[in-house]
């Protein structure tokens, strides 16, 4: 055999490796996308029968078997809100501190792995400790402040994490042109760093609102009702919530089997909302990264 | 008229001995070329000058660095007003993600000029006094990252003069362009030097030679030799500089 046909040889085994990894990988991603799909479609089948205008404007009626979900819809904006407001500006500012303003290694590793370990907190353990602290030692009841904050801080490490990677994403250069032109750190950091950070922080507001969104376990002793007729008048109420009344209806109900439709139709509500607003953030990303502030 | 004068510095990275011992004066509106090998120090002095190496933690320094007769390390100085006074162009073009002309404006709105008519004015000006006005003049209100790499350096320069430096520093600021962009840069720091002092680090000797008026030349922390380019480039003192600018090392 000559050097150049064995160097044929050689190649087209290459080739060949090279297919089947890249043919494997391209498999598993559209697998994934597939079962996202039949997740979606199984819920858009079996919700679209339930939701008319009636199921999104009404409360609920007899036992939870028939009548709307509007209580539980409002709750869960309520809820989504007032976490936000917490969480948002707290975790931003951290962020921002931790990989601008802190210079002490120790500390900073020590408030990361604090963040980390809260993080890893199981979502059932917040809502144990918000109704010790929110709702008991506070007295707040179970209201929807309570709820906001103890959803704000599960929330929390995920902000404060995506700031600060999204922070320490944006090349020093840019700093240094802006301190060298006699800008102070704040000038710096507001005008120059959090506008290019501010398309990836964005993206951990939404995975937050998401997370917030859909969790049941932390607003179960904290504020999520049962049943409640009427909408909520002040942050000292409780309030339904989408993800609350969905585990309700689908486990204590009067007549569980009855309410398999409001289920399914409070599931495709639900992910509705959530897509929704990932839409409305992502063309909020789209807008400042592309007219960040000219 | 002595515009910086740097009396017995020395310089510390933690435990890194990274200047010696420097002691330099250079004058008003005269250009001035720092050469050397790489980790010489060259860099690290002509940071000093507006205390960029402030931001490194766990540096030191000793002795005195005097602009127009203040030393800048004295406990009272102020950073920023500082920068203000010494505008600074890095190696790498790094322009903001903003407008063309809102980069030439940043440093006048962080230093708190609001009257709009006297930023264009100036925007306009300096645009034109790095020669790039008439490749921008249709586009200032676009991205500055559309510029080459050539454009964006003459812009980061435009945008250190809107602030009226009276010194400008720039830390081998064609390394990263092209012959002809190198060749825009250096006429313009020809013309630069008559209203500021320019201070430059370079590793292209014959750009030393081309727009300087002295030369020091650093080699392992120490200004070797220090002294008007010609010298310094036909009849050098010590072997060290006569070995370095012949390209036996470095």
């Amino acid at each position: 055999m000559t050097p150049i046909q064995h160097l044929g040889n050689v190649d087209r085994k290459k080739r060949t490796s090279q297919k089947v990894a890249f043919g494997t990988f391209t498999l598993l991603s559209y697998t994934v996308v597939a079962i996202l799909f039949v997740i979606l479609g199984f819920i858009i089948i079996k919700g679209a029968k339930a939701i008319s205008w009636e199921f999104l404007t009404t409360a609920p009626e007899e036992g939870m078997t028939s009548g709307g979900i509007f209580p539980a819809i409002v709750g869960t904006l309520y809820l989504v809100i007032g976490s936000s407001l917490i969480s948002f500006p707290i975790g931003i500012m951290s962020g921002i501190y931790m990989n601008e303003y802190a210079t002490n290694g120790k500390v900073i590793r020590f408030v990361r792995i604090m963040t980390n370990n809260l993080s890893g907190v199981p979502s059932v353990v917040f809502g144990l400790f918000g109704m010790a602290l929110f709702v008991n030692a506070l007295g707040w009841g179970d209201s929807i402040i309570a709820g906001s904050f103890t959803l704000a801080l599960m929330s929390l490490p995920l902000i404060i994490r995506t700031t600060e990677e999204a922070l320490k994403s944006i090349d020093d250069s840019f700093r240094h042109g802006s301190l060298a032109l006699g800008a102070t750190k704040l000038q710096t950091i507001r005008r120059v760093v959090l506008p290019m950070a501010f398309p990836n922080i964005i993206t951990g507001l939404i995975l937050s609102i998401g997370r917030v969104s859909g969790e049941t376990a932390p607003i179960l002793f904290t504020v999520a009702a049962y049943f409640l007729p009427h909408l909520p008048k002040s942050i000292f109420d409780q309030c339904m919530a989408l993800p609350y009344h969905l585990y309700v209806i689908s486990t204590s109900g009067t007549d569980i089997e009855a309410s398999r439709g409001t289920a399914y139709g409070t599931a495709l509500v639900l992910i509705a909302i959530i897509l929704v607003v990932n839409l409305l953030a992502n063309a909020l990303r789209n807008y400042f990264a592309r007219f960040a502030r000219w | 008229m002595i515009k910086i004068d740097t009396q017995s510095v020395d310089f510390y990275y933690g435990d890194f001995h990274a200047l010696k011992n420097i002691s330099m004066q250079i004058e008003a509106n005269t250009s001035v070329a720092f050469i050397g090998p790489s980790g010489c120090g060259k860099s690290t002095y002509l940071r000093l000058f507006n205390r960029m190496n402030d931001l490194i933690p766990g540096t030191r320094l000793t002795g005195s660095i005097c602009i127009d007769g203040r030393n800048i390390y004295d406990k009272g100085e102020k950073v920023d007003q500082l920068r203000k006074n010494v505008g600074m162009v890095f190696q790498k073009p790094n322009p903001f993600p903003k407008s063309i002309y809102e980069n030439v404006a940043y440093g006048l709105r962080v230093n708190g000029v609001k009257d709009e008519s006297y930023i264009e004015e100036t925007v306009v000006k300096t645009i034109k006094q790095v020669a790039l006005w008439d490749e921008v003049k249709e586009k200032l209100r676009e991205s500055a990252f559309a510029l080459s790499g050539g454009q964006q350096q003459r812009l980061c320069i435009a945008r250190a003069l809107a602030i009226s430096p009276s010194i400008l520093l720039m830390d081998e600021p064609t390394s990263a362009l092209d012959p002809i962009s190198t060749g825009k840069i250096e006429d313009l720091i020809h013309e630069l030097k008559m209203q500021y002092t320019i201070v430059i680090v370079t590793h292209n000797m014959q750009q030393a030679a081309r727009v300087s008026d002295k030369t020091g030349y650093f080699y392992l922390g120490e200004l070797i030799e220090y002294d008007n380019t010609r010298k310094i480039f036909t009849n050098p003192e010590k072997e060290s500089t006569q070995n370095y600018i012949t390209g036996r090392f470095g």
